[in-house]
């Protein structure tokens, strides 16, 4: 009791600085969220989810302000053929977006989703609300209560191109919290790309409802943006025979918690989580927290997380596989591994399995090391300069999270940031 | 074209001397060997004359046409000219054979000031090249030296030392690990780059290489020192009688 009285406090001055929109299909959605959020608290360093990382800056009731530096980075998926929808500091721009009609899918902004009837209703909040067990995700549960745009897309058949939502940023200050719904028919397939700097603080949901035998693709890139602090989390829920497969790269930002909830729900189900990330000095920090329940048979899920850190940099893995009775036949696979440049940067991790099921396959493993000196000697034997030899290493080293994007182009736009990033911090 | 003029290494880390003092001279065109016991020093001197950390010279010099050899980095040497073919190859997880070895080449390219090859222009010689040593498409498209036989490893060592074609070759033990075929082969691959400017440093225990790459002068490294030095009879006399008689010799 003393301990909720503590957490109070910051809960009620960031609710204080919210306004939660009102009426129409969310409402209910909305209120109970804000309730959850109250009994929870949002995070505090005494929490054990929150053991390696600081959730100060993003429970604080203003943002701390990030300067704009844009311009050092290639735009990721110019050469895309997609259909984009454009946030500018976590506001939907109409003019900036392209018509958001295309075949086999249905887009709406959240904000002019007002209908009572709305299919929205069975998704906004619920897998989120489902998350919240055994372990709370008080921010979450805030962006459910005040989100006030982001967007909701119905994929009824395979859609000719991918969807990217393009976020951009001309403010110092903003403050952002978008929340995205994305329900997938049976049978259905959607590619979404995500990309650009959000806003000085981001709280970001996407919940992802995959239905029988539909496949959901996601590549997301956090970049481009120094000093963005980013709390995201994302939500999905798998049916029978159906593939949700999400890569998420991150370059800056000072700091970044990931969060990925997967509930495998139908048999014979796939899903993959990846991300590759790099960090250069003291004030990067960046955490993957996953979370995968296994309740369906012959399920298959991967978690592949592979970090780059220097100068001091900080990373954080918590990955949960939970194999529920009954969930026979399962194939687990956790990997998640650092590369430390130097002895300054530090890589935590708790990788977690919790099985009650006897005919299940799991497998999981952490590591952190340095570059591999041998190679590092054979490559400059055959006249590879020290820092190419270095940046080749690395990429090597990311190569396997990386491959989870399953799409060659985007593979190959992923990697060419990455190693031009390299290039940019090289030794 | 490789000086060696006193050279005495020691660890780095421990109060170990390996090398003690090595007089080599390899002129242009020539095929040296170097036989020797197990631990002797035959791969640290190697490693050293590559640039390799872990080892400290205490004395002496190492230079390549007349450039000091020891100062430089590791790229600096193979670009220099400097080749080693390693006892042991390294296995790079991630990084395609292919990928690397066109790194190398126009890596080395780059610092001599020439002209970087082409992609095409890459293919065409790699295929060619890999195609003499019976090293596979397949070979050449998977990661560097990952999950190669030992012979499939020092094939494509000799592969790396075609494509780079450097003056001065250091092959350690690479005969070790090949069958029959294969070091008939990894010869043809070396006489092949035989030429009057280039010059050889072959590492073996064995007779048997030196049928095929016929040396010009042997010499037997114990303890850190060359301790003898003389035609290729000298490697038939090692084959027929071990370094017993050598080293009583010389003791
Ligand atoms: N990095 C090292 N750490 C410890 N000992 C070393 C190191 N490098 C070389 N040595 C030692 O130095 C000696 C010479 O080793 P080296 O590998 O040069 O021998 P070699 O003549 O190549 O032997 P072989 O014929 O078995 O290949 C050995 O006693 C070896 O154990
Ligand atoms: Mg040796």
């Amino acid at each position: 009791m003393a301990e909720a009285a503590v957490k109070q406090t910051p809960t009620d001055a960031m609710i204080a600085t919210l306004d939660m929109p009102q009426g129409g299909w969310s409402d209910a959605a909305r209120r109970d969220a804000l309730a959850r959020v109250q009994a929870m608290g949002l995070p505090g360093r005494r929490d054990e989810y929150w053991k390696y990382t600081r959730p100060d800056t993003l429970v604080q009731a203003q943002a701390v302000p990030a300067a704009l530096r844009d311009g050092d980075d290639t735009v990721l998926f110019d050469a895309v053929d997609r259909l984009k929808i454009v946030f500018v500091d976590g506001v939907f721009d109409a003019n900036a977006s392209d018509d958001l009609t295309l075949e086999g899918i249905t887009i709406e902004r959240l904000a002019d989703a007002t209908s009572d009837l709305h299919w929205g209703r069975d998704l906004y909040g619920v897998l989120e609300n489902n998350g919240q067990n055994p372990v709370p995700r008080p921010l979450a549960a805030l962006n459910t209560a005040f989100a006030a745009d982001g967007v909701l897309i119905h994929v009824t058949g395979k859609p000719s191109k991918p969807v990217n939502i393009i976020y951009r940023r001309t403010s110092t200050t903003a403050d952002a919290m978008l929340h995205h719904c994305i329900k997938l028919d049976a049978g259905a397939e959607l590619t979404l790309l995500e990309n650009g700097p959000v806003a000085a603080r981001f709280n970001g949901v996407l919940e992802v409802e995959v239905a029988d035998k539909a496949a959901f693709h996601h590549v997301r890139a956090q970049g481009r943006d120094h000093e963005q602090r980013a709390a995201t989390h994302i939500f999905a829920r798998l049916g029978t025979e159906s593939t949700f497969k999400s890569f998420t790269l991150t370059a800056n930002g000072v700091m970044t918690r990931n969060d990925c909830v997967i509930e495998l729900t139908g048999d014979d189900a796939a899903a993959h989580v990846a991300g590759a990330c790099v960090g250069d000095g003291r004030d990067f920090h960046h955490d993957d927290t996953v979370f995968i329940t296994h309740d369906a048979v012959n399920c298959e899920s991967r978690q592949v997380f592979k970090k780059v850190l220097r100068n001091g940099a900080t990373g954080v893995f918590q990955g949960k596989i939970l194999v529920k009775e009954g969930a026979q036949k399962t194939d687990g696979y956790q990997i998640s591994q650092s590369l430390l440049l130097d002895d300054d940067s530090q890589f935590l991790a708790k990788p977690e399995l919790e099985i009650y099921a006897d005919d299940v396959a799991c497998s999981h493993g952490s590591t952190s090391g340095a570059i591999d000196e041998d190679a590092l000697f054979y490559l400059r034997s055959r006249g590879v300069p020290h820092s190419t030899a270095t940046d080749l290493l690395t990429l090597a080293f990311l190569a396997e999270a990386v491959l989870e994007v399953e799409d060659e182009d985007l593979r190959e736009e992923v990697t060419g940031r990455l190693a031009s990033w390299l290039e940019r911090h090289a030794a | 074209m490789l000086s060696i003029k006193g050279l005495k290494v020691k660890l780095e880390d421990e109060d170990k001397q390996i090398l003690k003092g090595v007089d080599l001279e390899i002129e242009a065109g020539k095929v040296h060997a170097i036989m020797g016991p197990n631990g002797s020093g035959k791969s640290t001197l190697s490693y050293v004359l590559s640039g390799k950390d872990g080892y400290e010279v205490t004395g002496g010099e190492a230079s390549l046409e007349g450039v000091d050899l020891l100062d430089m980095e590791p790229e600096e040497r193979a670009a220099a000219g400097l080749f080693l073919a390693f006892q042991y190859p390294v296995e790079i997880p991630g990084v395609g054979n292919m990928t690397f070895l066109r790194t190398a080449v126009n890596a080395q390219r780059k610092a001599r000031g020439e002209e970087e090859m082409t992609a095409a222009e890459f293919l065409k010689v790699v295929r060619a090249r890999a195609k003499e040593l019976k090293i596979d498409a397949d070979m050449l498209k998977r990661p560097v030296n990952v999950g190669f036989s030992g012979g499939e490893k020092k094939r494509n060592e000799i592969l790396q030392m075609a494509m780079l074609e450097p003056k001065m070759c250091i092959l350690d033990e690479t005969d070790s690990g090949l069958d029959v075929d294969a070091m008939k082969l990894v010869a043809e691959g070396v006489n092949a780059l035989r030429t009057e400017g280039r010059g050889f440093l072959v590492i073996t225990h064995y007779q048997r290489l030196l049928d095929h790459i016929k040396p010009d002068v042997v010499h037997i490294m114990a303890d850190g020192r060359i301790i003898k030095t003389g035609g290729p009879e000298l490697a038939l006399e090692v084959e027929n009688n071990g370094y017993a008689d050598i080293l009583a010799e010389v003791a």
